[in-house]
């Protein structure tokens, strides 16, 4: 086993212990310990498959990816919700297919969930072998929405490559590595 | 200080409420399933932030902080994956209305494999 690996189970020990401490809303000793034993018997019994991350975290664009997420999630629910109480106008929507341009599993699985967050767009099926994502959009009214959302998928996607994405990602973005 | 906070508190729980109506009412009004998938599962998770956030303003305890913590994050976990399950079946099963459809770029994929 690699390093690498090892690395990965402690990182997902710790989160869990994390997560068993919060269920308890007490930081004591027993707490900490108990945490730890069942984080380590829960990956034992329940491996995961290995996550291959070879990111790094560049803590502004974190900032950036979570603002413009958040006031998305905003405005997309306002949206929605508008057109809840709009009569007389049945919504119409589109299945569009989206080629990520850097398919990492990591990264599909990302773009994938901020995606689904956000009101608005639905994710149908995944093809991850050629990494496209198949987005259901609501209230299509025509072609031009339909590659403007296009376009944001794929503005959302380098967003999170340049928050957590490796040096290979942001190659395939096209730009330079930092 | 109290006051001001009980204010944001109950602003945020009185939006909450409000956009999970709206996903109550769109599920109701939507024509077809895929645009329901997007009231059962989306205005929720910000309704569903905003009033949690208004109950850690109001009770502004660790304790209670922490689970609430833990509800939103599982929550905005399990959403999407639980959407794309639904989603997903239900387009294979051909429940999705053709008619309503701008564009089907699946089924075009489909028809090449």
């Amino acid at each position: 086993m690699t390093g690498g690996r090892w690395r990965d189970r402690g990182v997902a020990a710790l989160g869990l212990t994390v997560i068993w401490v919060l269920l308890w809303g007490s930081f004591t000793p027993l707490t900490m310990v108990g945490g730890v034993v069942v984080a380590v018997i829960v990956l034992t019994v329940f491996p995961l498959p290995p996550v291959t991350y070879a990111g790094r975290i560049h803590p502004l664009s974190v900032l950036r990816f979570a603002g413009r997420f958040l006031t998305d999630m905003v405005l997309a629910s306002a949206q929605v919700a508008a057109l809840a109480f709009r009569f007389g106008h049945v919504p119409r929507s589109a299945v569009i297919a989206v080629p990520l341009r850097a398919p990492s599993d990591l990264g599909l699985t990302m773009t994938a969930e901020a995606l689904s967050l956000v009101p608005g767009s639905l994710i149908v099926d995944v093809d991850r072998k050629r990494g496209i994502l198949f987005v259901h959009v609501l209230d299509v009214s025509g072609p031009d929405s339909v590659e403007r959302f296009r376009q944001d998928v794929l503005d959302l996607e380098s967003r999170i490559i340049h928050a957590f994405g490796s040096p290979a990602e942001r190659h395939a973005l096209g730009e330079v590595p930092a | 200080m109290t006051g001001v906070l009980d204010v944001v508190a109950g602003v945020c729980l009185i939006v909450g409420a409000l956009l999970s109506l709206s996903a109550g009412m769109a599920l109701m009004r939507f024509p077809d399933l895929l645009s329901r998938m997007h009231a059962a599962t989306k205005p929720q998770v910000l309704g569903l932030l905003l009033v949690l956030t208004g109950c850690a303003l109001r009770l502004r305890d660790a304790v209670d902080i922490t689970t609430l913590l833990l509800v939103a994050v599982f929550s905005m976990a399990t959403a999407p994956v639980a959407a794309h399950m639904i989603g997903r079946a239900g387009y294979r099963a051909g429940l999705a209305r053709k008619d309503l459809l701008v564009l089907d770029e699946l089924r075009e994929a489909d028809d090449r494999r």
